[in-house]
Order: structure tokens, then C-alpha cells, then sequence
């Protein structure tokens, strides 16, 4: 392999693998609030690239996909209202199932709203031929748009949830509900915000990605069950490790290309998902004291 | 064991014959085409009711041993062996009796295996799969399983769909019938029509008797206390990993058998077969019926089956099981049939002898 081809597969895999890495950080803050995992995860990515596709029409890029943010949001924020708010300690497999009926949901919904079509945003700037040179490497824009705003994403969660006072709220609500209560914390509306967050951030990576791996209804699916790969990866919970772990397998599989079909790619992210459930379910960067408390 | 428990096993041989009588009178016989595969998908669904009610684990990959039995059975009977008749394996099964020699449809020459070797092989290797994936599987619980066995389908389902031997987003299609018994061949075609419907619903009908008795038996007891208190049922020697294990297997063969002969029954399969969607959906019929009640399972399971089928949910038809998977799930997680209904029944039955 040339220096060049290996700086092209490099940056292929930062470019992805920071997408998996938003996926997975929105798997956390849905999990760190509630202990569940939301199946539909993948799912708010799709809405955010559809509605903004859609709202171009209408407005310019920058208000576009601003309103398909806010509006992902809502949906997230009606999702918890309307499905899972009111359950009382409901099991593990009832919320499994039923977050898994939301995601098959949203997918029929995006199906008879936006047909099978494929669709994408134009690409932020320029066009897709348009690249810039660092040496004989060449990289599109639209890359370092991507990165960036994963970047912003994971900088922006870190401060909201280290220095204002709601992001310290649903810290302390993950940490110890019950203490959350007694201090005067609203436990359940933390938990809409998460959902609310989630989906915002979700919906933000699924623009941003839109020109490059476009858009379908039935896109989030393989990106949820790599955001979870790589939020299992870094060990459930810890957004910091899933950057780390996301840009891994991001670069995993960039490189795997020139090794096996492009069709079995999913297959490889997969395989590894199932390596470390069996060997190591507490993630790479996490603790197997701490994991033996948890329920697998 | 009691007779009381094989009394509704006589009963669904009833609905059997009237269903077909019905069918016979009102002039509406190509019901039973739908009727036949929604036996076959029945028998899946009571597999995976017995894992995930009474052993506790849900998969959401079953479609992967479904498709595993369909694809292998379908590609073993329709490969041409032909470019490999020199070789000494090849002539070694061909002294076994289990080659068959015929013609494509251009009246080339062709060699392929016997649907009873391919069914065979289908089903052992659905079981295998089962096994080697279920012993590190299933030592995960509650959100780990899901996604693992989730991931699962997803891989069988990439690696039907990428490679050229099954036929990639094709699938296979000229399956030949199979020639089950001698008075038996499970194929589409339509002088086939009535023999086997009563086929598949036997086939159900066995398969329900022996869940049913597996569940009265000492495996199901064992499985019932692992629901209660997995720690207590350890303690009291129960090794719960093994019957976990034994279910799944089990219910990956139920699912493999149900994908061989409803791809004969289909003349082909395509990968939409082995698809998430319909993982889901096994799933959302076993939530529908209710875990613990394995007659609620097949009752809503072959009865939605055959709905869907027959087209009434029209493009809708994901859309309206993710609602019913949502709405059961939220408002009744016994299942449709567990919440009201059994109460008022049990009543109704016994109330007057009591």
C-alpha cells in the first residue's frame, strides 16, 4: 500500500468513524439517563438528513438543517413522552421491544414520507469534485466539515454536561436517581432532555454526513448497530472512550476495503461487535470490576 | 403430564380439517396457499415463544436461521453439480443415492442434490450455527443479547445477500418440489395444493405437541424457575447456561425446518427473508400471543401471519406489526390474549364446576 492510498484510508476512516462516534455518544446520554438502550438511535440520524433534504426547498442551508435539528428533537422529546415516560420500571425486554417497535415505526413513517429514493444535501461547499491537497492527498471539504462538527459535538456535550447547571442535573440523576430526587431534580424531565439531546445530536451527524453516504429511510439501522458497537467498544456510558473507539473502527474498516469485499464491510464491523460482547463486554477503555455490578 | 393439555392440540386438528372444509364450501381454496405458509411461519414463532418465554431470551435473529435452512436447501437442490462430476467426492454421493440427475430448463443436463440431503444438511447446520453462536450468546443478558443476536441476522443476512451462490438480492428461485413421502411433495404446485396444507398444519401440530411437552417436562421446569430467580434455580443445581442453550438450538431448528420447506413450498427465497424486518416481526408475534402462553403465540401468530399474507395491510404491513409490537408491549405485556381475556375464559369454563 503507497503512503498515499494509506493517508486516503485514513482519512476515510477518521471521516466515518466520527459519525459512529456521535451515534455511539448519543446511545450514552440515552443510557446514562434511563439504562436503556434506544434501538431508534439510528433512526433520529436518518430524520435529521431527511427533514433537512426536505426543508431545502424552502430556506437556506444553515436555517435548514438548524430546523431539522430542533424538529429531530421534538420527535425525540415526543417519543419519551409518549412511550416511555409513564411506564413504571419496566423490563429490560419490554423496553428493548419496544424501542425496537419506534425504530420499525419511524422507518415505515420516513418510507411513505420519502419513498425509497435516495437522497443527500449538497455538499457544504464546493462540489464533489471539489478537493483540497495536503501533499498528494486529497481530501473533499465536506470531510473536514464532518470531523469538525463531531468535534464541536463532543466539546459542546463535554462543557454542557461538566458546567451548566442542567447538564450537572442529569449527571447527578444518572449517577444516583433517587439522591437526584431528594435534591430537588426533575428526574423525568432530564430524562425527555436526554432523549431531546440525543436525538439533536443525531440528527446534526445524519446533515452533516447527508453528501457523502446520502440519505434513505432505511439508513439508520447499519449505523445504529455500529454507534452501538462503538459505544460498547469504549464501554457502555463513556462518551470520551466512544471518540476514541468510533475513529478505531472508523479506521478498521476504511482499511478492511482493500482487504475483503466492500459487501461483507458490515459484516467486519459486526464481527467485531460480537468479538467484544463475548470477550470483553465492559469495552476496551472500561473497567471489569465495575462491569461485574451491571447487568449484561 | 395431563390429557387436558393435549386437548387443544386435538382441537387445532379440528380447525384443520374445518378450516379446509371452509375453505371447500365457500369456494375460497386458494386461501389455503396462505394458510399453508403461515403454518410454516407459525412453526418458527412458537420456537422462538418457548426462548423467549419461558427461557428468557430474546433473539432478534431468528429470520437468520430461517433463511440458513431456506438458502441452503434451496442452493443444494438447484447448483449445478455438473462442472464437478469428475471429482471423487462428488462420485462417492453419487453411489449414495442422494444426486439427482435431471435437466435445466434449456435441457442441459444437471446434477444436484436430493431435497431430503439438502433438508438434512440445511437443518443440522442451522442447529450447529445455533449452538457455536448460542454458547458465548447467551451468556449475555437483557441489551447485550439483543444486539448480539441482532448482530447475528445482520451477518447472515450480508452474507446471503453478497454472495453470488445464493444468489445476492435475487435469492434463488426454481427451487424444485420435495419429494417428502411417497405420497408427499411439498411444492407449490397447485394439484399439491390440499395435501399440503394438511402437511404443514400436522407439522405444527407436532411441533406444538412436542413444545408442550418439553414445557411440562423437567427441561421446563427447569426453564420456568430460571424466569423466576436465575440465582435460585443455579443454586438448586440447575445448570440454567445448558437449557438455555438445548432452547436455543431447538428453537434455531424449529426456525431452519419452517425455511426449507416454505422454500420448497415457494419454488425460491430472497434475502428479504433473512432481513431485520422479519426478525422483528417474529418477535412482535411472540410479544403479540404473550411470552408465557404458547397458544396465545401460535393463535396470533399464524392468524397475523395470514392477514399480512394475504395483503390486508397492504404497504402498511411493517408499519401496522411495529404499532402492534408497541402498543402490546406498552399497555399489555402478557400479550393480547394474557391480559382479559384468560381470566374471563377460565371463568367462563371452569366457573361452573368450581
Amino acid at each position: 500500500m503507497s503512503p498515499d492510498l494509506f493517508f486516503q484510508y485514513l482519512f476515510a476512516g477518521i471521516t466515518y468513524g466520527s459519525i459512529y462516534a456521535v451515534v455511539a455518544i448519543g446511545f450514552n446520554i440515552i443510557y446514562n439517563a434511563t439504562g436503556i438502550i434506544n434501538f431508534a438511535q439510528g433512526e433520529f440520524v436518518m430524520l435529521g438528513g431527511m427533514i433537512s433534504i426536505s426543508l431545502l426547498h424552502f430556506m437556506p442551508l444553515p436555517l435548514a438543517i438548524a430546523s431539522a435539528v430542533a424538529l429531530t428533537m421534538l420527535i425525540g422529546a415526543a417519543i419519551e413522552i409518549l412511550f416511555i415516560r409513564w411506564l413504571q420500571s419496566p423490563s429490560v425486554m419490554r423496553m428493548i421491544i419496544i424501542t425496537i417497535g419506534i425504530s420499525i415505526l419511524l422507518k415505515e413513517v420516513a418510507l411513505h414520507i420519502w419513498g425509497e429514493s435516495i437522497r443527500s444535501l449538497p455538499y457544504f461547499y464546493g462540489n464533489e469534485i471539489t478537493t483540497f491537497s495536503i501533499g498528494s492527498v486529497h481530501i473533499s471539504p465536506q470531510v473536514v466539515w464532518v470531523i469538525l462538527a463531531s468535534a464541536v459535538m463532543v466539546a459542546g456535550l463535554n462543557l454542557f454536561f461538566k458546567s451548566t447547571p442542567i447538564g450537572r442535573e442529569m449527571r447527578a440523576c444518572s449517577a444516583n436517581r433517587t439522591a437526584a430526587l431528594l435534591c430537588g431534580i426533575n428526574a423525568r424531565n432530564m430524562v425527555t432532555l436526554s432523549f431531546m439531546l440525543s436525538a439533536g445530536i443525531g440528527a446534526l451527524a445524519g446533515c452533516v454526513m447527508s453528501p457523502i453516504t446520502y440519505t434513505q429511510y432505511d439508513s439508520g439501522s447499519a449505523l445504529a448497530l455500529k454507534g452501538f458497537t462503538v459505544a460498547i467498544l469504549g464501554g457502555l456510558g463513556n462518551s470520551g472512550a466512544a471518540v476514541l473507539a468510533g475513529i478505531l473502527l472508523g479506521i478498521i474498516e476504511a482499511f478492511s476495503v482493500s482487504v475483503v469485499p466492500l459487501a461483507f464491510q458490515d459484516a467486519i464491523s459486526i464481527a467485531i461487535l460480537l468479538v467484544i460482547l463475548f470477550v470483553k463486554p465492559h469495552g476496551l477503555f472500561g473497567s471489569g470490576d465495575a462491569a461485574r455490578l451491571k447487568d449484561f | 403430564m395431563k390429557t387436558r393439555n393435549y386437548l387443544p392440540l386435538i382441537g387445532l386438528g379440528v380447525l384443520m380439517v374445518a378450516l379446509h372444509l371452509l375453505t371447500v364450501w365457500t369456494g375460497t381454496q386458494y386461501y389455503l396457499t396462505q394458510l399453508t405458509m403461515s403454518a410454516y411461519y407459525g412453526l418458527v414463532i412458537i420456537g422462538l415463544g418457548v426462548l423467549m418465554g419461558y427461557a428468557g431470551q430474546i433473539s432478534i435473529g431468528h429470520a437468520g436461521f430461517f433463511a440458513i435452512g431456506g438458502y441452503l436447501a434451496a442452493a443444494l437442490t438447484t447448483r449445478n453439480l455438473e462442472p464437478f462430476a469428475q471429482n471423487w467426492w462428488v462420485q462417492l454421493l453419487d453411489k449414495a443415492g442422494v444426486i439427482v440427475h435431471g435437466q435445466d430448463i434449456y435441457g442441459l443436463s444437471q446434477m444436484t442434490f436430493t431435497p431430503w440431503l439438502a433438508c438434512i444438511v440445511a437443518v443440522t447446520t442451522a442447529g450447529l450455527v445455533a449452538l457455536v453462536i448460542g454458547i458465548p450468546v447467551l451468556k449475555l443478558k437483557g441489551h447485550y443479547l439483543a444486539m448480539a443476536t441482532l448482530g447475528f441476522g445482520t451477518i447472515v443476512y450480508r452474507i446471503f445477500l453478497a454472495m453470488p451462490y445464493f444468489g445476492e438480492s435475487d435469492g434463488i428461485t426454481e427451487v424444485p418440489g420435495f419429494d417428502m413421502l411417497p405420497f408427499l411433495t411439498i411444492s407449490g404446485d397447485m394439484s399439491h395444493r390440499v395435501l399440503n396444507f394438511y402437511a404443514s398444519w400436522t407439522l405444527l401440530i407436532v411441533g406444538m405437541l412436542f413444545l408442550i411437552n418439553l414445557i411440562g417436562s423437567r427441561v421446563g421446569r427447569a426453564l420456568r424457575s430460571l424466569h423466576s430467580s436465575e440465582e435460585a434455580a443455579e443454586a438448586s443445581g440447575i445448570n440454567a447456561g445448558r437449557f438455555k442453550l438445548k432452547v436455543f438450538v431447538l428453537s434455531a431448528i424449529y426456525a431452519a425446518v419452517a425455511g426449507v420447506l416454505l422454500t420448497h413450498y415457494n419454488g425460491g427465497i430472497g434475502p428479504s427473508e433473512a432481513s431485520m424486518a422479519k426478525s422483528v416481526r417474529y418477535v412482535a408475534l411472540v410479544a403479540v400471543g404473550g411470552m408465557l402462553n404458547l397458544w396465545g403465540t401460535l393463535i396470533m401468530g399464524v392468524g397475523l401471519t395470514f392477514l399480512s399474507l394475504r395483503g390486508v395491510f397492504g404497504s402498511f404491513d411493517d408499519a401496522v406489526f411495529g404499532t402492534i409490537l408497541i402498543l402490546v408491549m406498552l399497555f399489555s405485556p402478557e400479550g393480547i390474549l394474557g391480559l382479559k381475556l384468560r381470566p374471563l375464559l377460565r371463568q367462563l369454563i371452569i366457573g361452573g364446576r368450581a
